[in-house]
């Protein structure tokens, strides 16, 4: 199933058409132990509008990304403009036209949930009239009504993350950077938050999202950079990539003995009619096929004529989850 | 596979109690006002939210403030005098002390000193305890760090905050000393300079807050309570608050040592604005050591501060 995307209703005003742009962004932490490469050169281009995602594995580089897209992380190499400013020349530009919701809590437990919005919007300039106004709408609008003047430590996971984005809200950011809105939520609050953010998106509102939910990404984004160890793999809306990655399924068998390296030569499996990739590794064979019918059968009688034993066997259809095998032979790691 | 299950939910959610108005939040978004942010204006904001904070916790912020104070002057003021082990101590630097004036009370010399401690544990406590929470693991200080001002602004304004609650601790010691003491024991404060006590007491302010927000930032925040054994006790035993700094004479090396000592500069200022009847070290030397100290130790933090924050 596609996203339901709609189409940016054009009444922001759009002052420049990429709203997020990096050449060779990279990140190396250096400490006592070594240095590390967070991200080793990425490039993006998301236009104004547009509901892009980062999805990659917990550790591929995505926070350290976003974190250097609001001016927290410093880069080591590279250049990043966000709204048409330079992340690292002019960071209060920058910090002027986003809103961020950060993977971690990061609301103001010495507030109440009211006070969190209204002092916000007074950072960002608001008179407190205003702000205190603008408030009660959001609250209102999130469905925090009857929390309001609890204090921002009481409220649930799903409350905590409304609010964040509410807050991330309040001056009318031209992007709104969520690092991994829904993670740690229960799959009905974060079903919830995907409608909120849908009718943000389709409010016109700019979204770069990092996720390592395959799900997410497939039911939110307009387009997906699948990111691991700190580079992009591939690029491009969902139905993109998968019809780059063969449109395949991924049929896996693990056998009880290990499995022949020339077995898949041998057996007529490479040359088979569909089938893209053949991968043997252990006791596993893994193999790549936009015409699946009838192939797992065939690999447990081909096991069997070997005197190899099936212990278990998957079937992937063609989803971010083949494309990502595709793309590094690995199994996606959550 | 998950992606089964999500038109299901989807219908549910939207029906649900806690599903927002879609409209609504289109609305927030594309008719809200544009905020114009200037510098000024976030730094009142961030200043106005610390108010409220402490207005929360005023009790706990009193009762924090008013207990040092108050033991201090009962034992020292009342209890000891009382008891027989009241002491006085010479005044002046030199021989030009003389006669009946060369002995002052015991909170005559108490109060400059009960201020200085003042100024640090309420400077300290304003910007250090607040650093360590938002250092710790949720890192909170990324939310204030998103506000659209340079980070030392946001560094300046915590060092304000916390300066702003080490004055007003300081001045607590005043009602304090007066009402708490046994007959014959009030100190004897006379102001002859109230500019000069202005500069003393805002840079005392300034510097504990300064160092304050050094410590914060360079400290492991798990180990955070070191500071009280290795800088908030010595600075305040070997500080000068139970005596003038000249009465060290006798001891010079210790005299010496004790300048590298913040809380010395503060308590002997204190003593020339207040206590002019006790000997203090020179003006000059006051001067630089709290104005000073306030600007390398105060930029020093700022870029100490900025370097937790930006990774």
């Amino acid at each position: 199933m596609t996203t339901v995307t709609a189409q940016p209703t054009g009444t922001r005003p759009s002052t420049v058409s990429s709203a997020i742009r990096t050449e060779g962004l990279r990140k190396t932490y250096k400490s006592s132990r070594g240095d590390v490469d967070a991200v080793r050169g990425i490039d993006l281009d998301v236009p104004t509008g547009e509901f892009f995602g980062l999805l990659g594995p917990n550790g591929a580089g995505k926070s350290t990304t976003i974190g250097m897209l609001t001016t927290l992380v410093e880069p080591t190499g590279g250049k990043a403009w966000v709204a048409g400013h330079d992340v690292t020349r002019d960071p209060v530009a920058v910090k002027r036209r986003i809103g961020v919701v950060t993977q971690n809590n990061t609301l103001d437990m010495q507030l109440t949930v009211k006070e969190n919005l209204e002092f916000r919007s007074r950072f960002f300039g608001l008179p407190s009239s205003v702000a205190s106004k603008r408030a009660v709408q959001l609250i209102d609008a999130f469905g925090l009504t009857d929390r309001s003047n609890a204090m921002a430590d009481q409220l649930s996971g799903g409350q905590a993350r409304r609010l964040m984005i509410a807050r991330a809200l309040v001056h009318r950011p031209d992007v709104l950077f969520l690092d991994e809105p829904t993670a740690g939520l229960d799959p009905q609050t974060r079903v919830n938050l995907w409608d909120i953010l849908r009718v943000l998106h389709a409010s016109g509102q700019t979204i770069l999202l990092t996720t390592h939910y395959m799900e997410e990404a497939e039911e939110l984004c307009d387009r997906v950079a699948v990111v691991d160890h700190g580079k992009i793999l591939a690029e491009g809306s969902v139905d993109e990539l998968k019809d780059n990655a063969g449109a395949v399924t991924v049929i896996t068998v693990r056998y009880e003995e290990p499995v022949p390296d020339d077995l898949a030569d041998r057996t007529g499996l490479t040359g088979r009619s569909g089938v893209s990739k053949v991968e043997t590794d252990g006791d596993q064979l893994r193999v790549f096929s936009s015409e699946p019918e009838d192939l797992l059968g065939d690999l447990v009688a081909i096991g069997a004529k070997e005197g190899l034993h099936v212990r278990d066997a998957t079937q992937q259809k063609p989803s971010l989850e083949t494309v990502f095998l595709a793309l590094t032979g690995r199994e996606y790691r959550e | 596979m998950a992606t089964a299950v999500q038109p299901v939910n989807i219908d549910t959610a939207s029906g649900g109690p806690e599903a927002p108005v879609a409209e609504a939040i289109a609305a927030l978004i594309n008719e809200a006002p544009v905020p114009r942010p200037t510098l000024p204006k976030t730094f009142a904001a961030m200043m106005a939210r610390e108010f409220r904070v402490l207005g929360r916790n005023a009790p706990s912020t009193f009762i924090r403030a008013v207990v040092q104070p108050l033991l201090f002057a009962f034992v020292f003021a009342y209890v000891l005098p009382k008891i027989g082990s009241g002491f006085t101590v010479a005044a002046g630097t030199s021989t030009a002390a003389k006669g009946a004036a060369s002995t002052v009370n015991f909170s005559t010399i108490l109060v400059p000193g009960l201020m200085g401690s003042m100024f640090l544990m309420q400077g300290m406590f304003g910007t250090t305890m607040p650093l360590v929470m938002e250092f710790s693991w949720q890192r909170t200080i990324e939310d204030r760090a998103l506000a659209p001002v340079p980070i030392r602004v946001l560094a300046i304004q915590k060092m304000t905050a916390g300066a702003i609650q080490a004055f007003i601790g300081a001045c607590i010691v005043f009602p304090v000393v007066y009402f708490v003491h046994t007959a014959g024991e009030a100190p004897h404060v006379h102001v002859s300079n109230w500019f000069l006590l202005a500069v003393i007491m805002v840079f005392s302010a300034a510097l504990t807050a300064a160092l304050g927000l050094w410590l914060g930032t360079v400290v492991d925040p798990r180990k955070i309570q070191m500071i009280f054994a290795i800088v908030l006790l010595p600075a305040t035993m070997l500080g000068c608050v139970y005596y003038p700094w000249s009465a060290l004479h006798s001891i010079r090396w210790l005299q010496i040592a004790t300048l590298v000592n913040p809380m010395v500069y503060m308590n002997e200022g204190l003593r020339a604005a207040l206590t002019p009847g006790v000997g203090h070290m020179p003006l000059w030397a006051i001067l630089i050591a709290l104005i000073g100290g306030t600007l390398v130790l105060g930029s020093l933090a700022i870029r100490t501060f900025r370097n937790r924050v930006i990774n």
